[in-house]
């Protein structure tokens, strides 16, 4: 890699040899492949579920210097999957708890923090400092800024993304191979795509992808192997299957190839306002009911039928005792309600209920609204006893 | 002759929860047009209103992406497999 610092007038202290001793001995690493990770600077993006085992295998391996950009708080439900936060660290920045784990597992490396949002002001400015990014965002528009922001300052972004228990990766920007923007030219419009948030992640996905992302940055460094560049995995973690796809630069590719654009633009309107969507978009449009409202009306014997658009594993976690359709199940389950009725809908948070209310309105049911915020808002102002998921 | 399109999951509750579909097909654009004839729910995630593949959906014939093959008329028989690959952005 030419990007990278070599700086071969390092060494290793007698702490430092035996540290490493395990990789010293292997000859695809040895002492000149110890000092090569020991002189290297890496950019974790994101102190989350990828971040988590990234950042602990590439301290505990002796990358020199990581940076970690993060602006988050821990909460509980981070710690089915991010490791490097503890029940103790529930509350506090991801970059304090981070810090203080990786520092625990290695006091050799400095760290760097970035206790911000990366944006189109602030990314050039912090990749400057790096020679290899890992991005483990988990949004669209962060995704597509870590990517040109990556092919304008000419540093590989390790790439990988997960979804329930299906996971892709591979390494993007490097000179000779394609970017994120080759493979995925547009994002998906919003709401079209869940998030981890609304769809659910294994627990220990993030572990295998984040744990590629850190063998790729370390072979990056070191310049051993196959990397995949130009090779999209895709890990199925419930088949336990790993495919691989073949990833071509695009000549056409605004970014990488043609190179029409050559400074970073607004990535939330990149990813949010786009032309049809954004006008069949109706959210704004559609009727909602506060949570406070629907427990007075409900509590002065109102004929509400409350309809729940949840999946049934979710119904089971908590419930408002209301009807269960699942929103895919809607269409074709339809006739099950009465129009004459008021009908409130709702589901986790009150973007499914909100696609509900649109297509029963659209229906002939003149009488549906959105729960506002869905059971979890219920729980904040209504129902503190529900359990929160 | 019957071949099998592999549903990542984002897709698989608009293909009846299947992780795959057999398909009978000359052509992969004959394949996904039989794919959501036989799913509906799954067009609007693979189509746009004038009928293109979106652009954040890519397709491959086993382990080629139909872009740099001849597209929608790119030739398919029943020893292959053709994955859809979605853009995913989760990773926290």
């Amino acid at each position: 890699m030419a990007t990278l610092n070599e700086d071969t007038t390092a060494t290793l202290s007698n702490e430092e040899i035996l540290r490493y001793s395990r990789h010293l001995i292997m000859p695809e690493v040895a002492t000149e492949g110890q000092l090569k990770l020991k002189a290297a600077r890496v950019l974790c993006i994101g102190a989350g579920g990828l971040g988590s085992p990234l950042a602990l295998y590439l301290a505990a391996a002796g990358v020199g210097t990581l940076g970690l950009v993060d602006f988050d708080v821990v909460d509980y439900t981070n710690l089915q999957r991010q490791v490097l936060h503890y029940t103790s660290d529930v509350g506090r920045p991801k970059l304090d708890s981070a810090i203080d784990k990786l520092n625990a597992i290695n006091p050799f490396v400095q760290i760097e923090r970035f206790d911000t949002l990366l944006n189109s002001q602030n990314a050039l400015e912090i990749f400057k400092g790096f020679d290899i990014i890992a991005d483990g965002t988990d949004n669209f528009a962060t995704r597509y800024l870590v990517n040109d922001a990556c092919v304008l300052s000419g540093k590989p972004n390790v790439y990988a993304s997960i979804f329930r228990f299906e996971g892709q990766a591979s390494i993007f920007a490097t000179e000779e191979g394609p970017c994120y923007r080759c493979l995925y030219p547009e994002p998906p419009p919003p709401g079209l795509v869940p998030s981890c948030a609304e769809g659910g992640v294994l627990g220990v996905l993030p572990g295998l992808l984040g744990v590629i992302q850190a063998t790729e940055v370390i072979k990056l460094i070191l310049g051993a192997g196959d990397s995949l560049i130009g090779r999209l995995l895709l890990v199925d973690a419930l088949a336990m299957r790993f495919r691989e796809l073949r990833v071509r630069k695009n000549p056409d590719c605004p970014v990488c190839g043609t190179k029409t654009q050559t400074e970073l633009i607004d990535y939330n309107q990149f990813c949010g306002i786009r032309g049809e969507e954004a006008a069949a978009e109706p959210s704004a449009k559609i009727p909602e009911i506060q949570p406070a409202e629907l427990k007075r009306r409900l509590d002065a014997g109102e004929d509400i039928f409350v309809l729940d658009v949840r999946e049934p594993h979710e119904y089971q976690i908590c419930n408002l005792h209301g009807t269960l359709i699942p929103l895919g199940d809607l269409p074709k389950r339809v006739h099950e309600l009465d129009s004459s009725r008021e009908i409130v809908v709702h589901c986790k948070m009150g973007g499914r209920s909100a696609k509900a209310v649109e297509f029963l309105r659209q229906s002939g049911f003149k009488r549906a609204s959105n729960l506002t915020g869905g059971i979890l808002g219920w729980a904040d102002k209504v129902d503190p006893s529900l359990p929160k998921y | 002759m019957p071949i099998k399109v592999l549903i990542p999951t984002p897709l698989r509750p608009y293909a009846g929860k299947q992780s795959s579909v057999e398909v009978s097909a000359q052509t992969v654009g004959e394949a996904l047009s039989n794919l959501v004839a036989q799913h509906p729910d799954l067009r609007k995630h693979l189509f746009s209103e004038d009928g293109k593949l979106r652009s954040f959906v890519n397709v491959y014939l086993n382990d080629e992406d139909i872009r740099y093959l001849a597209k929608d008329a790119t030739p398919a028989n029943e020893s292959d497999t053709i994955t859809i690959v979605p853009s995913v952005a989760g990773g926290v």
